[in-house]
């Protein structure tokens, strides 16, 4: 299929609520990109209202490339114009013409930097945290040097997997891990697994690949499809095309909720299928709880716990279920931190010109951390957390590290 | 009162009258050109913007599909400013015969056509929204015109050559001593004022009004008006202008036209040329025949309708045909000196905006000829003052200069970019300015919110520098809203209804507009 064939029906689809729109502006004023900067006009004006100039092939405005992607301004249209997805689009069409920097080429394939790390991991987390590397990088290839990188890990969460007995159950789950959890944080995975083991789950972890997610944000969209369509195909291994499908990381899981086909317009069997089966881990277990299903055998955990519910997980539109299964744990002193963006956006913020905007967008969320003064800060984004610990100095975690300390694990 | 001499008087201030004032002009003569109102309000301002390519008459009058073939070729040299160059299709839909399919690619090789057929998955490749059931698929090279941009143009240039230009002048005598036209005495419809043009030979390029003109000379011009409805889309569906490729019918084209889409049209015969009312029936059935372009296009926030009336001619006024799409497209132009027995008065009937540079070579051909004068017709040549660089305009240059725009200079109008720069120096150019005419000059009120975010910010800049008194901006304001009411109230469905219904809180409830003091 051509790359215009490609998803033009559900592009035509976006385009066209752009009609929606009644300029009433909602979206300028909740955007914490254009709070911020003026280098970024608003999602009204680079959305429906540059769309209409817009006819492909020539982008009119270089603006776009200021949007962050966190999708407030779709989240709180009330005409429900699809205005990040636009941006989006919009950026794609930049890339397209204008190609993209190494650097964009770089953050947008997580798995690059991981298999790079993993032999060398000592020296590549020192590497990171040398200085004058770090200025190095920011001249060279544009990765600001404060920005906050991952760190390395010699054992990935695939080899953790091929050593772990499962147990056997009736109860099956698909878990889709994504790249920080198989690279950086294998950790978070090893507590999904037992969580979910914990709850009478037999989890099936098979090969994935990237879900295209960070491809699509730097505007890389062919790539994206490309990346998204095989772990779709990756995540129905025989016997297995009717389980859920467990995601914990928030921004890969609204990858193949959603934007895979409704941002990238990719589309496939498998696709549909598996996007129809996704659950964010904590939407699963609430439901588990709902039904009565969850185990509440819980641990006193005597900490103050700050949570930051991410973008991507609040345009899930499921809520905060993260919040109300914390809540059940005794002990817990939970506070919720009601700030919209903590400014990474994924890869957003790592970027030397835009690393400045993106502090600034995070700054309330820091203040308010900084004056709760936490023992820990949870949040369901790898990259939110990554980037907060940077700004804040504050330790964070996934909630579900929370609820795993709650059923006895370390 | 106020006494001008002048070699022609042109009466009509739409592209026609503006052609013929720049070919004058350029001939060496003095040429005053009045309308009743702004420039552009007639049918030039209210069609639907195609620059032909020839395509639409190809089969059924091949003589204005030639001159059409021409003419594109020329505007294109001379006015790129002015048109975009967006190409278009004729497709072969479902419900169209597929043998009209080869009889029109003939008949467009022999008009002079540049035409390619492109495989069907190449034309849905390039117009995703395109019917993926066509059939044939026909590349041309239509364009479309900002009508508002190429008069303005033209006048510009008469100016530089020593043309007068007057607006809201409507001429309410022609002055006749015996069996001659000697000019006629206008009245300042803003003013009341009134101004005679002694001039020495009168150009009747009222259009579809031709007929009244005339009447003030004791001559008939049987000029009949259709009207034509038109539905402007949001936003563009297609970039090139889609066409359906049959017999032309009502609501047969799709064409992309600065911000918008305007399908088009149709045509009923009409007594009052400013019978502007379009039905709910017209609409409907505009919007319905888009479908077979687009499928999906009704669903699509159909933006203002409007409609205008071809200046047509009866074959009685010398061209062949019956019926109202029987008639011919082409022009003609009759001196009623040997028609009549009027010396000093031409009538330009007929015509389209295509051709109009022809059917003002044409006309300024018998004016020198009337004057005793000869001079070589300059316009196939002689470039419009903003198209020297021969740069076609493109619908992102406004995005573009947008981004360049410094903090200090504000958007007025959101929808179509228009910074209050741009705003200050169309104002500065001429005094006496409506709201409207200024909608005309930048587009303001012309996109999504139909003014009401803009409408109120132009009303109260213009007062603060001083143009409008109080009273005159109030009311400016209110016959501003009131106008752009009439071109949505029959589409108010949907999201341009709930468009209104903001609109109408801002400008009553945040206003108060229909109390704000006289």
């Amino acid at each position: 299929m051509t790359e215009v064939a490609w998803g033009a029906a559900a592009w035509s689809e976006v385009r066209a609520s752009l009609d929606r729109c009644i300029k009433c502006t909602v979206c300028e004023t909740a955007c914490p990109v254009a709070a911020v900067t003026e280098l970024f006009p608003g999602p009204k004006t680079v959305g429906p209202q540059a769309e209409r100039f817009r006819t492909g092939g020539q982008s009119p405005d270089l603006s776009v490339d200021y949007c962050s992607g966190c999708g407030i301004c779709s989240r709180v249209c009330p005409q429900d114009v699809r205005i990040a997805e636009l941006n989006s689009r919009a950026r794609s069409e930049l890339k397209r013409e204008r190609g993209a920097p190494l650097r964009d080429q770089l953050v947008a394939r997580p798995g690059l930097l991981g298999r790079a790390g993993r032999p060398v991991a000592p020296l590549f987390n020192w590497a990171m945290a040398n200085s004058l590397i770090r200025w190095a990088g920011e001249r060279t290839v544009g990765i600001h040097r404060k920005a906050p990188v991952p760190r390395a890990t010699t054992r990935t969460f695939s080899y953790w997997v091929g050593h772990h007995l499962g147990t056997r159950s009736a109860r099956r789950v698909v878990y889709f891990h994504g790249c920080s959890t198989q690279w950086y944080e294998p950790h978070v995975g090893q507590k999904v697994t037992a969580i979910l083991e914990h709850n009478g789950y037999q989890v099936v972890i098979p090969k994935q690949d990237c879900c295209g997610l960070p491809l699509q944000s730097n505007g890389l969209f062919p790539a994206a499809r490309k990346a998204v369509t095989r772990l779709a195909r990756q995540l129905v291994p025989a016997g297995t095309g009717d389980l859920p499908v467990i995601s914990s990381s928030t921004s890969c899981g609204l990858m193949l909720k959603r934007e895979a086909r409704e941002i990238l317009g990719a589309d496939s069997p498998e696709l549909r299928s598996v996007s129809q089966r996704t659950y964010d881990i904590f939407e699963f277990l609430l439901e588990l709880h709902q039904r009565g299903e969850l185990r509440t055998d819980f641990k006193p955990v005597p900490l103050t716990v700050a949570y930051h519910a991410p973008c991507q997980q609040q345009n899930q539109l499921i809520g905060k279920p993260a919040l109300e299964i914390l809540r059940l744990i005794p002990g817990l002193r939970l506070v919720e931190l009601d700030r919209s963006c903590c400014g990474i956006a994924g890869t957003y913020g790592v970027k030397r010109e835009k690393y400045e905007i993106a502090m600034r967008v995070g700054e309330p969320l820091f203040a308010d951390i900084q004056a709760e003064g936490p023992d820990l800060v949870a949040c369901d984004s790898e990259t939110c957390r990554w980037q907060i610990s940077a700004a804040t100095g504050a330790t964070s975690v996934h909630p579900l590290e929370i609820l795993h300390r709650a059923y006895g694990g370390s | 009162m106020n006494a001008l001499d002048t070699d022609v008087l042109v009466i009509g201030g739409g592209s026609t009258g503006a052609g013929v004032a720049w070919d004058s002009a350029l001939r060496g003569l003095h040429v005053t050109l009045v309308d009743r109102q702004d420039f552009a309000t007639g049918t030039s301002g209210r069609f639907h913007g195609l620059l032909h390519s020839g395509g639409r008459y190809a089969v059924k009058d091949p003589g204005s599909a030639r001159e059409c073939a021409a003419e594109n070729r020329i505007l294109r040299q001379i006015a790129a400013d002015c048109l975009e160059d967006t190409g278009g299709l004729f497709v072969s839909t479902p419900e169209d015969d597929l043998d009209y399919a080869d009889r029109f690619l003939a008949a467009a090789r022999a008009a002079g056509m540049e035409i390619d057929e492109v495989p069907v998955g190449v034309a849905l490749r390039d117009e995703p929204r395109l019917n993926p059931k066509i059939r044939r698929a026909f590349r041309v090279q239509d364009g479309s015109i900002d009508s508002w941009k190429m008069i303005s143009a033209l006048l510009r240039g008469a100016q530089a050559h020593g043309a007068t230009v007057l607006p809201y002048h409507k001429v309410v005598r022609v002055i006749r001593q015996g069996d001659r036209v000697e000019g006629a005495v206008m009245e300042d419809q803003r003013t009341g004022e009134e101004v005679r043009v002694n001039a020495g030979c009168v150009v009747n390029a009222a259009g579809a009004w031709s007929g009244q003109v005339a009447q003030l000379a004791g001559c008939e011009v049987g000029v009949r008006p259709g009207k034509g409805v038109m539905v402007a889309i949001n936003h563009r569906l297609a970039r090139a202008v889609l066409n359906r490729c049959h017999l032309p019918s009502d609501g047969d084209i799709i064409v992309p036209v600065r911000t918008v889409s305007v399908i088009g049209t149709t045509d009923h015969p009409v007594a009052d040329p400013d019978d502007t009312e379009c039905s709910p029936e017209e609409v409907h059935q505009m919007i319905e025949a888009g479908e077979l372009l687009v499928p999906g296009f009704k669903e699509s926030r159909a933006l203002r309708v409007w409609s205008g009336s071809r200046p047509l001619l009866p074959k009685t006024e010398g061209a062949a045909g019956a019926g109202d799409r029987e008639v011919s497209r082409s022009h003609t132009v009759l001196d009623h000196g040997a028609r009549d027995g009027v010396e000093g008065l031409v009538t330009i009937a007929g015509g389209k905006f295509t051709t109009l540079r022809l059917m003002a070579e044409d006309t300024v051909d018998v004016v020198l000829r009337k004057l005793g004068r000869e001079a070589e017709c300059r316009t196939r040549t002689e470039v419009l003052p903003g198209s020297e660089s021969h740069h076609f305009y493109w619908i992102g240059n406004r995005q573009q200069e947008a981004e360049t725009d410094p903090p200090d200079d504000p958007l007025i109008c959101e929808c179509e970019l228009v910074s209050q720069h741009d705003l200050d120096t169309v104002v500065a150019r001429r005094p006496n300015w409506r709201l409207d005419d200024i909608r005309r000059a930048l587009r303001v009120g012309m996109g999504p919110c139909q003014g009401g975010f803009c409408a109120f910010r132009v009303a109260g800049m213009l007062h603060q520098e001083g143009r409008y008194g109080r009273a005159e901006a109030n009311s400016a304001l209110r016959e501003f809203v009131q106008e752009r009411w009439k071109g949505v109230k029959v589409i108010s469905w949907g999201a341009q209804a709930r468009q209104t219904r903001l609109d109408r809180w801002i400008f009553e409830g945040v206003y108060d507009l229909e109390h704000l003091p006289e």
